[in-house]
């Protein structure tokens, strides 16, 4: 079931669940953050619609930074102005930003401590018809692998508005990853969220569950339906979402880990580096348990319509499922 | 900008050559780091921080100051020598350079010097600080009706080398500083015509670099990088500009000062040697100010 706590979206299984863009949350977000501290700043490198950012643009062009298709100065001019006292929120997709200007990510902001929140949209392969060229599946592992760098990857529309006036507050630099398509909307308004901490998104309505998924961004939709239908199966699973990254919350994966004794984990990322990597540094140093890995291997993606390519790289709900029923054997 | 006086100028050639003995000093204890840079731009240090900035080596969190971005981290050496000679830190700690557990790491890093507004050493990427912090300042000077104010109460300077011109990052910060008309933000470059692998025409030619600049919607000012009277004129119209960000190509002498090393690019990347910092130094300490 649901976990009640967290006053989730109660459509989330309808047909009719309601579907919103990451990205729109992010808008949202940076239009509210913006209007409580004049501080903030947005920069953006010739995305500013299809990121988000045209909300913030419209009310405040004032603290608008239009720098043309130059993501190595996005984020190094953004650092400037941290250095002045500004916060600024600087946009592309995670292709180019992390994906071309990691290393001015590293030295000047990363390595010189500026507070800059580096928002990268269209993540994954659900970019679709694009193609591979534009569906970054490595920025996960680029960003996280950065001292000082916290890397957030939110479930939904509502939860990206929430990191991102989260975000606003904090004092250190991060990266938010956003997706492009349309994604049911799974929390609401009065569900929890707080940097560093992961929730129980679905769990058996009793006893204890012999599976933990641990999901981040765009599929955690898909993992919901996976564990109801499991459930109807006789498979109890927790669901976690993952949306903070970095920090990880390293309880709650212990913990999970400790009442399963066997983990899924799914991303629309490459597994190397992603959040399977990180769950399996947590897991294999505190409670080694057997994990299974959704997400893409070593492969680039391509042309498609989103569900087509998710489908195809084995990210969708039944290979999910295949997954959970295949560590189950691996743990007994 | 302050009238440099005769006297004013005697004493900056005095305070430049101590930095110049400082900077060999230290780069023979370190036995490594980069000895042309920062031997040639001693000069433009001393005034900048002897005449020029609006700083205060006691309080350097003080917020009107004006700002310094390093872009070319690697002549950090003259640097450290004219911060330490300012009074940011004691001179005696110049000789921990590039040792461990230094403040004064090879490159510049914040977190171990907190005196300096970034750290750096990546070429390419200090000119786009700088015009983030320009930016920066434009917003907060904004007039009643909207439109950026041409006054500013503080310059946010940026140095850089002639190398660094081969990144596409600078010319990236070029063109968003010229299109939002950064008056307040002056940028230096070291013209000294060298680079690792050898002269920057061969390796990868930049000139003609002012007319590439004022395509850029750049005030350019060509001087010679050892003449304070010259360079303070500079600096002087570069206060003046009331539309364009300013860039002051200064033409300099690589190991300016030191004349068995002067010119010679092999200088860029190396220390001297026990014996050749003796000579260094012999010819430093036997200078005498021009009048």
């Amino acid at each position: 079931m649901l976990n009640p706590k967290l006053k989730l979206n109660s459509k989330i299984f309808s047909a009719d669940v309601e579907q919103v863009p990451i990205r729109k949350g992010f808008g949202q977000g940076l239009l509210d953050a913006g209007e409580e501290n004049k501080n903030i700043v947005a920069l953006c490198a010739d995305l500013t619609e299809s990121t988000q950012m045209n909300l913030f643009a419209e009310k405040f062009p004032e603290r608008f930074i239009e720098v043309g298709v130059a993501e190595q100065n996005l984020v190094t001019v953004a650092s400037g102005m941290s250095a002045m006292g500004k916060i600024p929120f600087c946009s592309s997709y995670s292709v180019f930003s992390p994906g071309r200007n990691w290393e001015q990510i590293r030295t000047t902001i990363a390595y010189n401590d500026r507070k800059v929140v580096i928002v990268g949209s269209h993540a994954g392969v659900s970019v679709g018809p694009d193609g591979g060229s534009h569906q970054a599946l490595e920025d996960i592992a680029l960003m996280r692998v950065l001292p000082n760098m916290d890397v957030i990857s939110p479930c939904d529309a509502i939860e990206a508005k929430k990191a991102t006036i989260a975000l606003s507050k904090t004092k250190g630099p991060a990266y938010l990853r956003l997706a492009r398509e349309k994604t049911p909307i799974i929390t609401t308004e009065e569900t929890p969220f707080e940097l560093g901490k992961s929730e129980i998104y679905w769990m058996p309505e009793i006893g204890l569950a012999s599976v933990g998924i641990i999901v981040t961004g765009s599929l955690t939709h898909q993992a919901l339906v996976a564990a109801k239908e499991l459930e109807d199966e006789g498979i109890k699973t927790k669901v976690l979402n993952l949306s903070s990254i970095k920090p990880i919350d390293k309880d709650a994966i212990i913990s999970l880990a400790k009442e399963t004794k066997a983990l899924v984990t799914v991303e629309e990322h490459q597994v190397a580096g992603g959040i399977g990597g990180a769950v399996a540094e947590v897991i294999a140093e505190n409670y080694p348990v057997p994990i299974e890995f959704i997400g893409v291997k070593n492969k680039f993606g391509q042309s498609g319509k989103p569900n087509e390519l998710i489908e195809h790289y084995g990210m969708d709900k039944n290979s999910i499922k295949e997954a959970v029923k295949k560590v189950l054997i691996r743990k007994n | 900008m302050a009238f440099l006086s005769e006297a004013k100028t005697k004493e900056l050639e005095i305070k430049a050559n101590d930095i110049r003995q400082s900077i060999i000093e230290m780069l023979v204890e370190a036995g490594s780091g980069h000895t042309a840079g920062p031997l040639g731009m001693a000069d433009i240090f001393t005034i900048f921080y002897f005449h020029i900035l609006k700083h205060d080596p006691k309080n350097p969190a003080w917020e009107e100051r004006d700002r310094v971005v390093l872009s070319n981290g690697h002549i950090c050496p003259v640097l450290y020598a004219t911060m330490a000679h300012s009074g940011y830190f004691p001179v005696e700690e110049l000789k921990t350079l590039r040792k461990f557990g230094s403040r004064l790491q090879g490159h510049p890093h914040r977190e171990y010097l907190p005196f300096i507004e970034n750290s750096s050493g990546p070429l390419g990427c200090g000119l786009s600080q700088a015009v983030g912090m320009a930016l920066a300042d434009k917003i907060e000077n904004k007039n009643t009706d909207g439109s950026t104010s041409f006054t500013t109460s503080r310059y946010i300077y940026c140095f850089m080398s002639d190398g660094e011109f081969d990144e596409g990052n600078t010319w990236e910060g070029l063109m968003l500083a010229g299109k939002n008309k950064l008056n307040n933000l002056i940028a230096v470059i070291d013209r000294n015509n060298i680079q690792i692998d050898g002269i920057t025409e061969k390796i990868m030619p930049l000139e003609p670099l002012g007319d590439k600049l004022r395509a850029f919607n750049w005030n350019v000012i060509d001087v010679y990088g050892h003449d304070f009277k010259v360079l303070n004129e500079a600096l002087e119209e570069a206060q003046a500009s009331y539309n364009k960000p300013t860039i002051i190509i200064a033409h300099t002498i690589p190991c300016k000062g030191v004349k068995k090393f002067e010119r010679d690019y092999k200088w860029h990347g190396k220390s001297p040697s026990k014996e050749e910092g003796e000579i260094a130094l012999k010819e430093l300490r036997e200078f005498r100010p021009t009048n």
